[in-house]
């Protein structure tokens, strides 16, 4: 079984580390949240302004000035700080923040992302994910593996414009954890019931495969 | 202390006039100037270049500035949420340069601290750099990027005093500081003005030497752009 969203941001969670300070962006990169494994601090870091971001406020609680970088009304937890966005960027480009995970549109075998604009069709805009992309030590990206058509997301090389280039190292898919090193995408972790094969088709860009695959574990 | 207090909205935007740069600040609906946006509507100045790093919703914030096509060029880092803006682009009738989130408040940092460039990585590689300066320090790309040159700033803070020193709330905070500093004329709508000495100077934000109106807003809408909550259990 392919995972869900919910799933492949449990898989993220394994990859987080004591003491990390993290940034997360929309979408599935969100519900990492829930998942913090239970013995380890972490901090999250929203780039409009605030760290030690926590979960959503009770009903009649909200602040319309507490947000997220989705605009999503927050809370902040106790030790948290708030900072404008010139501080912001500046923990982020000076590498003070340790993970950044983020959606795509599609990655390459080189460590290409592309998550901005589809030229003609939508152009909302990078936000802050070209700055995250180009200064973090660990770029985790969540993603389908392939688009509504079936067509695969992982390819040799990118047709949408870039956001940042030669960046990712690893990539948590509906049907697979891949690292990217050597020009090559290679195969860590199969979801539960998918078989390497079903990567292999799914996949555009080199896949490696060596050994046996182990299955995710939740 | 020099007093920077003006009557209201109407006085705070003399001398604003057609074909203008200004800066307005805000992420999203939060902590954008909304008495200064509703007086750029009232009079209708045209032909606007906007930096903010959004653009408002259909009904609300620059949205209301694009409604009645008085902006010609947004520079912006992200547009979504915005019908009317992605009408507009898609079809020509605005000009908009989408950069980097934090080369946006970097540049505009650069521009208040008398910086005229600085290097960032963000973007190398990607159409942002195209027709840029690069350059390589300690093995890594960097681009040039330039700070701006605004006519006006629009700011948004929680308290400030007579003498203009500024504190924000929140996330509220975002862009306001740094666009505060860049302004050759910077404005300032607060939810509370006191007299100077009311604020601790240990709290202040933004010192007063970057603002030269200061007013006391009035009717904060403050719209959230998602409502996203804990149902009480």
């Amino acid at each position: 079984m392919a995972l869900s969203k919910e799933q492949i941001a449990q898989r993220i969670a394994q990859e987080l580390q004591d003491k990390w300070y993290v940034n997360l962006g929309i979408g599935i990169p969100t519900l990492v949240a829930n998942y913090i494994p239970k013995n380890i601090d972490i901090d999250f870091q929203s780039e409009n302004g605030l760290l030690g971001m926590g979960s959503f406020p009770i009903e009649g609680e909200e602040d319309a000035d507490l947000i997220n970088a989705g605009k999503q009304t927050v809370t902040i937890l106790k030790g948290g700080s708030l900072f404008d966005s010139a501080m912001s960027f500046a923990m982020i480009r000076g590498q003070h923040v340790q993970l950044t995970v983020l959606g795509a549109m599609e990655v390459s075998q080189n460590g290409d992302i592309a998550n901005w604009k589809i030229p003609g069709k939508m152009v909302k805009g990078m936000g802050g994910a070209m700055d995250l992309v180009a200064s973090a030590e660990n770029i985790i990206v969540a993603m389908m593996h392939t688009n509504k058509a079936g067509e695969s997301k992982i390819l040799k090389s990118c047709s949408l414009p870039l956001t940042g280039v030669n960046c990712v190292k690893k990539v948590v898919t509906n049907l697979a954890v891949l690292e990217i090193k050597n020009n090559a995408f290679y195969l860590i972790e199969r979801a539960p019931g998918v078989s390497v094969e079903e990567i292999k088709a799914a996949t555009e860009g080199t896949l490696i495969v060596e050994g046996e695959i182990p299955e995710m574990k939740f | 202390m020099i007093n920077k207090v003006v009557k209201n909205a109407h006085d705070a935007l003399l001398g604003v006039e057609d074909g203008m740069t200004f800066m307005l600040g805000g992420f999203g609906l939060c902590g954008i100037p909304e008495n200064c946006i509703s007086e750029l509507v009232r009079l209708e100045v045209k032909n606007l270049t906007c930096i903010s790093n959004n653009a408002g919703v259909d009904d609300f914030g620059l949205g209301l500035l694009l409604k009645k096509h008085q902006i010609k060029k947004m520079v912006s880092s992200y547009v979504g949420e915005n019908d009317e803006f992605e009408r507009q682009m898609l079809s020509g009738e605005l000009d908009v340069e989408l950069i980097p989130q934090g080369t946006l408040a970097e540049r505009c940092r650069a521009t208040g601290a008398g910086i005229p460039a600085f290097y960032t990585p963000a973007g190398y590689g990607t159409e942002v750099a195209e027709g840029k300066e690069t350059r390589e320090f300690n093995g890594k790309m960097y681009v040039l990027e330039l700070a701006f040159n605004p006519q006006f700033a629009f700011v948004k803070a929680w308290k400030g005093d007579t003498a203009g020193n500024l504190i924000f709330k929140g996330t509220a905070r975002n862009f306001n500081p740094m666009m505060a500093m860049a302004g050759k004329i910077t404005v300032v709508e607060v939810e509370e003005l006191v007299e100077a000495g009311e604020l601790d100077p240990n709290q202040i934000h933004t010192p007063g030497i970057f603002v030269q109106r200061i007013f006391q807003g009035s009717n904060y809408e403050k719209r959230i752009e998602q409502l996203t909550v804990t149902p009480k259990s």
